[in-house]
């Protein structure tokens, strides 16, 4: 059923406030407004950041959970995977790596309906060892299940993580849920962030409610029993289910939460900004969002019409939305921290998902250009962002080749 | 369309998969020698590699290769020509790994198509086992105990030719004697003697017309298969009622504990050898109840233990482990045609039971196909075996 809050009629104005965090501390306050009951960790940079803000809040008294430190993230994973199955809100999370090492786990969690929320800060995968961002790590469940979300700033972060917990335990949906934070550029840069009050976060945010799946004595089932072919093909068919009412979901409680926060998010799969009368717009996740705001707003002071558009869901991937958004404009220039070797016009996989949105939903297909930079961690700079949109606006004038790039590179 | 040719080998997980293997290589490659094409393979579901598990083989031919791309469309045939069952236990019907439930072991020949089985009973016996069907088809039998053949260091007894010379007696199209013989020669270790063995199972195989509805009328399980939108969500089934005390036949008295089992999910037909206990000398021990590795043993209202034969795989474990000499004694399956509890029996008539009990574990040891009596067997065992292996 659907978990729709009530309607508010409130005059009493609840207290905000504010703190300079890090988008990691900005999770873990999350995580103490939700009154997660059980969280696993193990280190790993940059997501070892929300640990130590956690293991800290539990030793300061102010969270009453569960802090277990698990002796890997296979275990870390699997341990919330059954404590949620138990009926216990959890968080958990992971980095590079250490996610893919999480793997097995991570790959059985969606088809037991496990409404986990885990952060991935995103870290280029080894090797060579590197600290720095790239988005593989995430992107690696893209086809398991997970729902999958990419945000740009510390604000951002808490607020999502909120929503993350909503959706993700609302009956229809009951999938795992990872939320991505740039390492470094989001997961140890401080910002101002307003952190809603406790009440206002309990109108927001029912209690779990696991139903007939719950794992109880009083409710005796068996969860994962061999099958085979008789059965898996069922199986699957409700995951996809899921996957097709994710966006109304997400719809839904984005309203909720800016009736509840009054914060507003608009659309909730993806951010355009100066996009109106735009002649060319680049799309990307995560951090990169801010030099290319900042050259946008250069190049418009030149008079170049261009615009951004900032993905934030890649799992549910919004397509036919982005692509009648993206069919105005006369060339989209993505740019992205990942790679996809060996993917048609060996393009990075944002690219390559939103081609097959534009080839099945846009009237018109403007030219989708590729740009991979800033891997392991390295800065897109607004020279970086200048020469993408010079590119783009060539495309837009008939020059669309090549069709993927490197930006930022030696040599 | 030319003819095209199915045949399934039944037999046990590990114990016969080698021994299925070669015999549906054999089939294939006997075809050849008379210009037919083919392909020989296992039903990948089964596992195989579990002791004593229910298995499918398979050899598809065909007289050309179109008709045989026809043949290979369906992975798993679901009709055909020929069905041989390497061991006469699983006649009581087969319950593939994950699921599936309980099985007709000749739900797939076809209308008028055979079955051969390996067995040292007749068919008359056989057909207490054997499901009833709505169409005819013909039963014959190979004489001779479930093979090991090709496992490890067990002797090759013959049983994969025997069974290629039936095959020419009850399907001459598949292939002739000529043909499976050349195969035998040519591509078996062994081929002299060992075409002999065929040759004489070519010319006793006989089988006799089973009518319509003749056989075993016990239903089997029926399995429902959920529409998508029907199955619980996560992965997850409901979990069985916990069960409780059992009523003493005699005394009318509540006591014990009986849990209730799946009665979807049994696993009885893994089992080729069964637990019989005698309640009599039992002391209680609780060492069958602990060490079972699938629960199949309950606590009976006077104390002792017996096992459910519905859940019971038949690996013996309980036998190696009780420690009262012929207590829990593994006999062979084929002796039985029920699951019925062996304790209700006991507390009907004691006297009768203990005289049954004494003349069936008797001979029990002859007929015994795997498994240790004791702990120790093996290495006691290992030594004589292995010189065995090297001889041969």
């Amino acid at each position: 059923m659907a978990t729709l809050t009530a309607p508010v009629k409130e005059t009493r104005k609840f207290e905000e406030q504010e703190a300079l965090i890090t988008g990691s501390e900005a999770i873990a306050v999350a995580c103490k407004l939700a009154n997660v009951d059980v969280i696993t960790a193990y280190p790993i940079r940059p997501y070892d950041t929300v640990m130590q803000y956690m293991s800290q809040l539990v030793a300061d008294g102010e969270l009453d959970c569960e802090f277990i430190v698990a002796e890997g993230e296979h275990s870390q994973f699997e341990i919330v995977k059954h404590a949620s199955a138990c009926g216990a809100r959890t968080f958990c999370g992971s980095s590079g790596v250490g996610w893919m090492y999480a793997m097995e786990a991570l790959t059985v969690t969606p088809a037991l309906r496990i409404p986990l929320v885990a952060l991935v800060g995103n870290r280029t995968l080894d090797d060579p060892g590197a600290f720095g961002v790239e988005h593989n790590d995430a992107l690696s469940v893209r086809d398991l299940g997970w729902m999958l979300v990419w945000v740009d700033n510390a604000q951002e972060a808490l607020d999502t993580a909120l929503i993350a917990y909503r959706v993700a335990e609302d009956r229809r949906m009951f999938v795992p849920l990872a939320i991505s934070c740039d390492g470094a550029f989001l997961t140890h840069s401080q910002s101002l962030v307003k952190i809603p009050a406790a009440e206002q976060v309990k109108k927001f945010l029912p209690r779990y409610d696991r139903g007939d799946l719950l794992l109880h004595p009083d409710n005796v089932i068996s969860v994962a029993p061999q099958a085979n072919e008789d059965w898996v093909m069922e199986m699957r068919r409700q995951n996809y289910a899921v996957t097709e009412r994710a966006c109304d979901v997400i719809r839904e409680v984005y309203a909720d939460f800016e009736r509840i926060f009054g914060r507003k998010y608009g659309n909730p799969f993806f951010e355009e900004y100066r996009t109106e009368d735009a002649e060319i717009v680049l799309l990307g996740m995560g951090t990169l969002s801010t030099p290319v705001k900042v050259t946008i707003d250069k190049l418009r002071q030149q008079g170049k019409k261009a615009g951004f558009v900032r993905l934030r869901w890649f799992r549910p991937f919004a397509g036919k939305e982005i692509a009648k958004s993206l069919e105005r404009f006369k060339a989209v220039g993505v740019i992205e921290r990942d790679l996809s070797l060996g993917s048609p016009d060996l393009s990075g996989v944002v690219a390559t998902e939103l081609r097959s949105a534009m080839y099945s939903h846009a009237k018109t297909r403007p030219p989708v250009l590729d740009f991979l930079c800033g891997l392991g961690g390295r800065e897109v700079t607004v020279e970086d962002v200048e020469k993408i949109t010079d590119l783009t606006f060539q495309a837009a004038k008939g020059k669309a080749e090549p069709l993927t790039q490197w930006i930022g590179l030696r040599g | 369309m030319g003819q095209l040719f199915a045949v399934e080998v039944i037999g046990r997980g590990i114990f016969q998969d080698t021994l299925a293997k070669n015999i549906t290589r054999g089939i294939v490659l006997a075809a050849h020698n008379e210009g037919k094409l083919g392909i020989s393979f296992g039903r990948y579901g089964d596992s195989p590699e579990r002791n004593g598990i229910p298995a499918k083989k398979f050899a598809i031919v065909a007289s050309d290769d179109q008709t045989l791309q026809l043949g290979m469309a369906h992975y798993q045939p679901s009709q055909v020509d020929l069905s041989i069952v390497l061991d006469d236990t699983l006649t009581k019907g087969m319950e593939a790994w994950a699921w599936d439930g309980v099985h007709a072991i000749n739900e797939a020949v076809k209308r008028g198509g055979t079955m051969i089985v390996v067995s040292l009973q007749d068919e008359e016996a056989l057909l207490k086992f054997i499901h009833r069907r709505k169409e005819p088809y013909k039963l014959g039998i190979v004489k001779g105990l479930a093979s090991f053949s090709g496992l490890w260091v067990y002797k090759d007894d013959h049983t994969d030719v025997r069974i290629l010379g039936a095959i020419t007696k009850a399907l001459p199209e598949l292939f002739g004697w000529k043909s499976v013989e050349k195969y035998i020669k040519e591509k078996v270790k062994g081929g002299e003697l060992k075409a002999e063995s065929a040759r004489k199972a070519y010319e006793r195989f006989s089988s006799v017309e089973i009518p319509a509805g003749k056989g075993n009328a016990e239903p089997l399980p029926k399995f429902d298969l959920l529409k998508w939108e029907d199955m619980r969500l996560g992965t997850s089934v409901t979990g069985q009622p916990q069960g409780g005390p059992i009523e003493d036949p005699v005394t009318h008295t509540l006591g014990g504990h009986k849990p209730i089992r799946n009665d979807k999910f049994m696993k009885y037909t893994t089992r080729s050898q069964r637990p019989v206990i005698n309640f009599q000398t039992c002391t209680k021990c609780t060492l069958c109840w602990l060490n079972c590795p699938d629960g199949s043993f309950d606590v009976m209202p006077d104390g002792t233990y017996d096992a459910d034969l519905n859940g019971c795989c038949g690996c013996g474990i309980c036998e190696a482990i009780c420690p009262v000499e012929n207590c829990i004694t593994m006999v062979s399956e084929s002796k039985f045609d029920s699951n019925d509890s062996e304790w209700l029996r006991f507390k009907k008539s004691k006297d009768e039971y203990l005289t049954w009990l004494d003349a069936t574990i008797k001979n029990a040891e002859k007929e015994r196909t795997h498994g240790f009596r004791y702990r120790g067997q093996y290495q006691k065992d290992a030594p004589a075996a292995l010189e065995l292996a090297q001889k041969s």
